[in-house]
């Protein structure tokens, strides 16, 4: 290799890594569960952050003037393996909506109220935090366990 | 019955594919001709006995055999037939059947070449062939078995393989049955087409570990795995435009791409290959990157398995939910032993392989490869680093820390505008030598051309910066490469004395790869019109709107005509549908019908968009919601995608692109000398 290829690809590879660095410093935000999110107010208020939990189901409201979609979510493991230990998604989410004293927090989210929206559905906001303690999300993924994974047909609980 | 009769067959495929590898290695070190034969009929026996045990699986899912497990979680008494033949890649395990079905196929197809002066190889293709269908076959029978049954077991329903002791088997009235998002057409051929790219990548994997264990090094491998590599390489790219066309057609937010890590995973071994397809052409020319061909065959393997692991496996949260299981570590011992190895074999190898010349110019055809493999390794590296920055994150400060939409679409949008001008520059410059003078007399028309189209642009459709710099390079790639179309036709039209469309016909079919490779770069041209379109000046509008009134948006007028509500009870489906009439500029332009589907069974709703698709834009229309039919609102969301059809179009282009360049020549012998011939005039053409 002559020295101008190594110096000029020396400056391609610069160049990317220039990219991934500011592209992760300008994008960059902080996974938490409803908990530890919490544990950080208020600091963790204004900033730019990605919760999870679980949704609970009559807090779901849908206002189709405004399409304002309003809803709370339950604090809800997001640890492979804790979930794995606790017996699977579906019961941890299913866990942390019918236990009252899990913390929560209030979602505001505006646009169309997407097909996955149900009670004790993950959901998965990016958002922020503001001074009330409402966290509102400019996006919005959301996992139903029961339709996807290996699970025992409903007799099964009978135990 | 059929469950043990299924599992039977696929644990004897699994004992017959590892003494395939077993035979195959002996045979090819004690060079017993007779064992590698041995090796290789074990390896063709495999693909009739996985057929057996698929069609053992595909006869329970068809009959609502819902004691077996799998067939109870992807089917329902609803779903039609055909729903429920390919429910078999609709969970985790019939997906692992499927892959290892597809593997052994393709395994036979290759075992069953002449192989003649290539001997050598074959053990060696036997042995990684037979290890990654031992794999994933051991997957199956060990880990994520899609036979096992429900057993009642002293009231209790557990799933097992064999009946426990005092069992009793169950069987539920009703299977849960495949999501309704995933019973759409693009998202039930998106698997199959996934996995026959992902499947076809092995094949030319086994052959760059055969001439490294064989130590022959030369270019015969890649020559042998050419049309695979191709033929791969559309399936994976067939399989991403349909999972994007299912995006906007069924998710409901008007986009096609979400850079989920679902999708992420698809893509990076697409990249990895498409890096391949083009560094090959520089050894075979040139006798060069020997090392790094090797380097990215390996990665797209691993890549590959990756991919397979991670669309199957929901580690990482996304719209692509799938179950989550134990099978996670296995994958990433697998993949770092296979790695591993392959490396430890390159280094073995390392000296044999070293370049036959060396790269001289930097504006020389194989410099301006090499940049364009640099290019698609950083995509890359962006892709990977935000999959597992997470990860990483964690690691290091305690804190999960993610990357959304916006760090790919910033990190990697100077990447792809370079690789599109590179697009442009690459086919201009010659092998081996090239200068800024001789470039610059064969580019100067086309940029041009591309600048007089750019300032036309800025006079009537926009100043956006970005959108320009993209028309820019778009029509650059697309002048140049329309004047090598026209070049060629014109130089053989006058040493042929033919007809100019005769000689571009007969020009594309005796050099199938080099102008397929031109139609595949017209089309990425024209799909990153589409791609510039809905990025840059996608508009969107809502409004909830009694009967006769309506919504403007972008010179369109939206007008709320009815709004009625059926039940099909047989599909167990209710559907609300709106009619909306469309004008433009006071122009009736017909209706359009955005619909709610309720699927009563999953208790969910699909939405399906009213889209009016011309070249010019898209309108895209959702009902969100409705009020009870006394008052008579409805509530839509409505976007325009401007030249978003583009990105279809170019699609279409771009498979067909590739079909032109792998699709099999008729005389392979003359057709390669004469191959030869005229690629030495045409590079001595685009020397001058």
């Amino acid at each position: 290799m002559k020295p101008k290829f190594i110096l000029g690809f020396g400056m391609i590879l610069a160049a990317v890594a220039y990219l991934i660095f500011s592209a992760t410093q300008a994008s960059a935000e902080r996974f938490m569960t409803v908990n530890e999110m919490q544990a950080e107010v208020p600091d963790v208020v204004g900033q730019s952050l990605r919760i999870t939990g679980a949704v609970i189901g009559e807090s779901i409201q849908y206002d189709p003037n405004t399409l304002t979609l309003t809803f709370e979510v339950a604090h809800a493991p997001a640890d492979f393996k804790v979930i794995e230990e606790q017996g699977g998604l579906a019961e941890v989410l299913h866990q942390a909506v019918i236990d009252p004293t899990r913390q929560r927090v209030k979602i505001v989210y505006i646009g169309v109220k997407p097909d996955l929206l149900r009670g004790e559905a993950q959901a998965i906001m990016t958002g922020k935090l503001d001074e009330a303690g409402i966290f509102h999300a400019d996006e919005l993924l959301l996992k139903c366990p029961t339709r996807y994974e290996e699970a025992l047909p409903e007799q099964a609980s009978t135990d | 019955m059929f469950a043990e009769f299924g599992y039977g067959v696929l644990l004897v495929t699994f004992l017959v594919a590892l003494y395939s590898v077993i035979a195959a290695a002996y045979g090819a070190v004690k060079k017993s001709a007779s064992m590698v034969e041995s090796a290789r009929r074990a390896m063709f026996l495999t693909f009739p006995l996985i057929s057996i045990g698929a069609a053992s699986l595909i006869y329970l899912l068809v009959n609502n055999h819902f004691e077996v497990s799998f067939v109870y979680e992807v089917t329902s008494l609803s779903m039609p037939t055909y729903l429920k033949v390919t429910a078999w890649w609709g969970g985790q395990a019939g997906s692992l059947v499927f892959w290892s079905f597809l593997l052994s196929g393709f395994a036979s197809a290759v075992t069953l070449r002449k192989w003649d002066r290539d001997i050598e190889f074959l053990p060696w293709v036997v042995v990684v062939c037979g290890i990654t269908l031992a794999f994933f076959l051991g997957l199956v029978v060990f880990f994520e078995n899609p036979f096992t049954r429900f057993w009642l077991v002293g009231g209790n329903v557990e799933s097992h393989m064999f009946a426990p002791l005092n069992a009793t088997i169950f069987t539920p009235e009703d299977g849960q049955g495949l999501n309704p998002l995933l019973r759409h057409p693009g998202m039930i051929i998106h698997p199959p087409m996934l996995y026959l790219g992902f499947v076809s990548f092995v094949i030319p994997y086994a052959f760059a570990i055969a001439a490294l264990v064989t130590g022959r090094t030369d270019d015969r491998w890649i020559r042998l795995t050419r049309r695979w590599s191709l033929w791969a390489w559309l399936f994976l790219s067939f399989g991403l435009v349909l999972g994007g066309r299912w995006a906007y057609d069924v998710l409901g937010w008007g986009g096609y791409w979400g850079w989920d890590p679902v999708e992420i995973a698809a893509f990076m071994p697409w990249l990895t290959g498409t890096a391949f397809l083009h560094s090959v052409m520089i050894q075979e020319k040139r006798g060069l990157l020997k090392h790094w061909n090797m380097i990215l065959v390996i990665l797209t393997y691993s890549l590959v398995i990756f991919g397979t692991f991670l669309t199957r496996s929901g580690v990482l949260s996304s719209v692509h939910a799938f179950a989550e299981s134990a099978i996670g570590p296995l994958f990433f011992v697998f993949i770092g032993v296979t790695f591993a190895t392959s490396i430890a074999l390159i280094i073995w190898r390392w000296p044999q392989l070293s370049g036959e010349t060396e790269m001289k110019s930097m504006l020389s055809r194989e410099a301006l490869f090499l940049l364009n493999n640099l290019l698609f390794m950083s995509i890359l590296v962006v892709c990977f680093w935000g999959v597992i920055f997470p990860l990483v994150s964690e690691l290091f400060t305690g804190q999960k820390v993610t990357v959304g939409p916006a760090f790919y679409e910033s990190a990697t949008g100077p990447l792809f505008a370079a690789l599109l001008f590179l697009m442009g520059v690459a086919p201009l410059s010659a092998w081996g030598h090239s200068t800024i003078q001789t470039l610059g007399r064969s580019i100067w028309k086309s940029s041009l051309a591309a600048l007089i189209v750019t300032l036309i642009l800025l006079a009537v459709y926009t100043n956006n910066i970005y959108a320009l710099l993209g028309f820019f390079l778009v029509s650059f790639v697309l002048f140049v490469t329309f004047q090598e179309f026209w070049r060629g036709a014109r130089a053989r039209q006058k040493t042929q004395d033919e007809g100019f469309f005769t000689a571009l016909a007969r020009l594309m079919g005796r050099n199938r790869r080099r102008y397929g490779g031109y139609i595949i770069h017209i089309s990425i041209a024209v799909m990153a019109i589409g791609i510039l379109g809905i990025e840059l000046f996608q508009t969107e509008t809502q409004g909830t709107l009694a009967q006769g009134e309506e919504l403007n948006i972008s010179g369109y007028t939206v007008q709320y005509r009815e709004l009625a509500s059926w039940g099909d009870q047989g599909k167990g489906v209710n559907y609300t549908r709106a009619v909306v009439d469309i004008f433009k500029n006071g122009i009736y332009l017909g209706e359009l019908n955005p619909r709610i589907d309720y699927y009563a069974e999953a208790e969910q709703n699909m939405t399906i968009p009213g889209n009016r698709s011309t070249l010019r834009d898209d309108l895209y229309i959702l009902l969100v919601d409705w009020q009870p039919v006394s008052s008579g609102g409805a509530t839509f969301k409505i976007y325009v995608n401007p030249l978003v059809n583009w990105m279809w179009i170019g699609s279409l282009l771009f498979i067909a692109g590739i079909i032109f360049a792998a699709w099999p020549d008729r005389e392979p012998v003359e057709e390669s000398l004469q191959k030869k011939v005229t690629q030495r005039t045409s590079q001595t053409s685009a020397a001058d």
